[in-house]
């Protein structure tokens, strides 16, 4: 027991307390196991690497599947009860699984079949992301908790691995508490640790963890997650080692190597991290980047190359007026209409009291408010400049802006009598579109008039 | 203490022992010696149940009742041990078990596969083809409603987790059992399991006229001083059955010692006071246990303070330790949005706007931009640290009302155990004007 432990500490680095609380709460050879483990923590805190490791290593008979991959909870249970039985459906047997199995009485029968069969061997079940359990049938989770109970004598545990912790499971009249455990987060130093010794590089350890450091200056304020920390780390160290290999500094030359990565590593942040272009192409970027003498923005280099941030959308002409005016009647109250739209309104006065009220309820940060197809044809008419008649291909184009999720229609019960709608689109967009067709949206807007 | 050290480090008397203690310690299910002590403390229960089942089995009666007690009190187990007793003493005789779970049979049609099988009819039902649910159910009674009491073998029906069978359509499983117990047929006993005091209020009125109304309440009276402890005991004791004989005693002995120091007193009196279900007591002596090894061959107070912090982990304060900083900013902002407007919920912008003023105005440290920000509020919600107040689609997801799972306070008392925050995002949490 304690040499398996051992060897997993070595393998797996700083989850000392970890491995020994699961190795020894598992036990060795044939040593009941407990009815049910609850394992939380943040994703990439190594739950399941934990987990899988010493299950092997302790030659448990394993199933591990992950939660989002189940539509219905009958392919669950198959897909558990091949993976226990060891039965892989393929063209041989006619891609049949271990037993048709529709409800958990079936599934706790067939387990009860298979530990008899291969003469009761310690089992388990790990359930990735098991928060989607409680998406499933309402007594899943109770059912899985007891499962030794129910099976009447299996040894068999079954090890749920979550990001929530075991409060958010609790459903109405309770269940079998599991055992729950907690997988903190690495520390700055840990995180150091891992990505230094998961390196694939000539250059020195050293060198490498002054590296890890500097990225992690930069990222650790965002983002404590090993996976993502480490797939940045190895995506810039090209960039890093550049001078080097053209010559222009040496390795101990930190400062100048700081100089070199911090813009990289700044834009990195607002590019890679959000995922706005994807990994490989950040890489042919940067060689482009490092080609060309002046370090240039990225958008201007490669403008089509972005994920999102395409804002502009070929509209028709009258489409994109009805988009402006659905995102005034969105954003302007309906009492103000009178004011903006109509030729002689009267004089308005501002009042201390209008300036107060407008900042606490700034539309801005509330959302867009909801508004009727009248208001918006209305806005429509008195902000378009030529004739348009109300024909059908007019009305037609607002409900290809709600399947554009341009706009959205709230209340759908209602198709023909009274459909209220809302604008789903941000202010810089709808100012770009403005400025296309010639239009100054922010003269219209209660915000900013 | 008279022990002799090589014997405790013979490591296959050690793996007896901790093979032993885990038997001792399964979530559920107790050891005879246990089972001794359960219906000592629920003596007078045990003995109605019992007298019910004699009844069935030996006079032919019917009967039914529900046992109702919290989770975790023991009544499966209770159950579990007037039947075995019943079976060894050979009363039970000709009598036939059926045991049935709300959570496994969810409706009448598995629940009536399983009691067919139960009862060893398939060859019976297997020849006839059934039409509907209706008539192989009605097969069923028949074939309970042909015997009479001299004819029949009784049957016992064990309902676990009976409220469950009370949510089945028209409760036409419930209606047909108890019918049956009430008019004279086939004898049976329906006992219910369940853990809510109000299932009688769940029952249609045809059904809850049929049942007897005999509740029997399971209380656990026991004070942590002579029977809390005396549980502890009896769970960390090696049994007479043990394997090495020699060894029981010392083991004994040194577990008597043990229940007597204060760092286990103290750690299990917390325990009590938080519950008394006897799964958290093994949870957290099972726990103890697994730290025992070759260097370690004894249980100890130490490994009794090693557990606690497992068992009274607080969740929410572990999930915020692992959030970056810039995530527990926006759980500051989301804190002074709740304080300010008094619990009304709020959406995305408002926390943009409210970590602006703080990062731009008084902080040393470098600002994020939108999109950063925004995925590191959307992980919040992955987490489910702040939750969308309604799930209607189609709402940009800037705009979309969401509320902090986390009150304000325990926001405060988190922040003030993690470490390494910086002094300004401190400071900004603690003053109520931002």
């Amino acid at each position: 027991m304690e040499d398996i432990i051992a060897q997993t500490q070595q393998e797996i680095p700083c989850r000392e307390q970890q491995i020994n609380f699961i190795g020894n709460i598992l036990g060795e050879d044939d040593y009941p196991l407990p009815s049910s483990l609850f394992l939380y923590g943040h994703s990439g805190t190594g739950k399941t690497l934990v987990t899988t490791t010493l299950l092997k290593k302790l030659g448990i008979v394993t199933s591990h599947v992950n939660c989002v991959e189940f539509y219905t909870s009958r392919v669950m249970y198959e897909t558990i009860l091949n993976q226990l039985s060891g039965t892989v459906p393929n063209s041989n047997n006619n891609y049949t699984s271990y037993a048709s199995c529709d409800s958990l009485g079936d599934f706790a029968r067939n387990v009860r079949e298979i530990a008899k069969e291969k003469g009761g061997p310690r089992m388990a079940i790990v359930l990735e992301r098991s928060e989607r359990l409680r998406d499933c049938d309402s007594n899943i989770l109770p059912v899985l908790c007891r499962l030794q109970e129910l099976t009447q004598d299996v040894n068999i545990v079954v090890i749920f691995c979550s990001t929530l912790p075991v409060d958010k499971f609790r459903a109405s009249t309770g269940f079998m508490e599991p055992i729950a455990f907690h997988f903190p987060q690495y520390t700055k130093d840990e995180l150091v640790q891992i990505l230094v010794s998961r390196r694939v590089t000539e250059y020195s350890e050293e060198f490498y963890s002054n590296y890890v450091n500097l990225v992690l200056s930069v990222f650790y304020l965002a983002t404590k997650s090993l996976p993502e920390l480490k797939h940045l780390v190895q995506l810039n160290f090209k960039v890093y080692c550049e001078p080097i290999e053209k010559g222009e500094a040496t390795e101990s030359d930190i400062k100048k190597l700081w100089r070199n990565i911090e813009p990289h590593l700044k834009k990195a942040m607002s590019s890679v991290y959000l995922r706005e272009v994807s990994s490989s192409q950040f890489e042919r970027m940067q060689s482009l980047v490092s080609e060309s003498t002046t370090s240039g923005d990225l958008a201007q280099l490669q403008p089509q190359m972005k994920l999102t941030g395409t804002t502009k959308i070929e509209l028709p002409f009258y489409s994109k007026f009805l988009l402006i005016a659905a995102y005034l009647a969105s954003y302007n109250p309906a009492r103000t209409d009178r004011r903006f739209f109509m030729k002689h309104h009267g004089k308005q006065r501002k009042t201390q009291a209008m300036i107060k009220a407008k900042e606490r309820s700034s539309n801005q940060l509330v959302g867009p408010k909801p508004f009727p197809l009248e208001r918006l044809m209305a806005i429509f008419y008195s902000i378009i400049e030529d004739k348009v008649s109300p024909t059908a291909n007019i009305f037609s184009q607002i409900s290809t802006l709600v399947t554009l999720r341009l706009v959205t229609q709230i209340g759908g019960d209602d198709q023909l009598d009274a459909p209220k709608y809302k604008c789903a689109v941000p202010l810089d967009f709808i100012r770009g579109i403005a400025r296309t067709v010639g239009f100054d949206i922010v003269r219209y807007l209660y915000d900013y008039a | 203490m008279g022990m002799k050290r090589e014997e405790v480090c013979d490591p296959e008397m050690l793996r007896e022992v901790q093979k032993q203690l885990r038997l001792n310690l399964r979530l559920w299910g107790t050891t005879p010696d246990a089972a001794e002590m359960l219906l000592s403390t629920y003596n007078s229960q045990a003995k109605h149940l019992e007298e019910l089942m004699t009844r069935t089995l030996k006079l032919g009666e019917s009967n039914s009742a529900l046992v109702l007690a919290a989770r975790g009190v023991g009544k499966s187990a209770l159950v579990n041990i007037i039947l075995e007793n019943l079976a060894s003493s050979g009363t039970l005789g000709e009598g036939v078990v059926v045991r049935l779970s709300g959570l496994l049979q969810t409706d009448d049609r598995l629940a009536l596969k399983e009691i067919t099988c139960q009862l060893r009819l398939e060859n019976a039902t297997a020849n006839k083809v059934f039409g509907s649910f209706a008539e192989n159910l009605a097969f069923l009674l028949e074939s309970l409603r042909s015997g009479s009491k001299e004819t029949s073998k009784p049957v016992i029906f064990l309902l676990d987790e009976f409220d469950l069978f009370c949510h089945h359509h028209n409760q036409t499983l419930l209606y047909n059992l108890f019918d049956v117990a009430q008019s004279a047929q086939a004898p049976i006993c329906v006992i219910g399991l369940t853990c809510r005091l109000d299932v009688i209020e769940l029952l249609e009125k045809r059904v809850k006229s049929r049942f007897s109304h005999r509740q029997i309440h399971l209380f656990s009276e026991e004070k942590f001083e002579p029977q809390y402890i005396d549980t502890m005991k009896l769970l960390l004791s090696l049994p007479e059955t043990f394997v090495h004989k020699g060894f029981i005693k010392t083991w004994n002995a040194q577990i008597n010692a043990l229940m007597k120091t204060d760092d286990v007193l103290r750690v299990t009196k917390r325990l009590y006071d938080t519950t008394r279900d006897v799964r958290a007591l093994k949870t957290l002596l099972l726990v103890c246990v697994s730290q025992m090894n070759a260097d370690r061959p004894k249980l100890t107070p130490e490994m009794f303070i090693a557990a606690q912090p497992i068992m009274r982990a607080e969740a929410k304060t572990n999930m915020l330790q692992g959030l970056s900083i810039l995530q527990l900013c926006l759980i500051i902002a989301m804190k002074h949005l709740t304080t300010i407007y008094e619990g009304e919920p709020f959406n995305f912008e408002m926390v943009f706007h409210e970590y602006l003023k703080f990062s731009q105005r008084k902080s040393t440290m470098q600002s994020f931009e939108r999109p950063v920000v925004f995925k590191a509020f959307d992980q919040l919600k992955c987490l489910e640290l702040v939750r969308p107040v309604d799930n209607t689609r189609g709402i940009q997801r800037e705009y979309q009302l969401v509320q902090m799972m986390i009150t304000p306070m325990q926001v405060m008392d988190s922040l003030n155990q993690l470490p390494g925050i910086p002094t300004d995002v401190q400071q900004w949490a603690t003053c109520s004007f931002a």
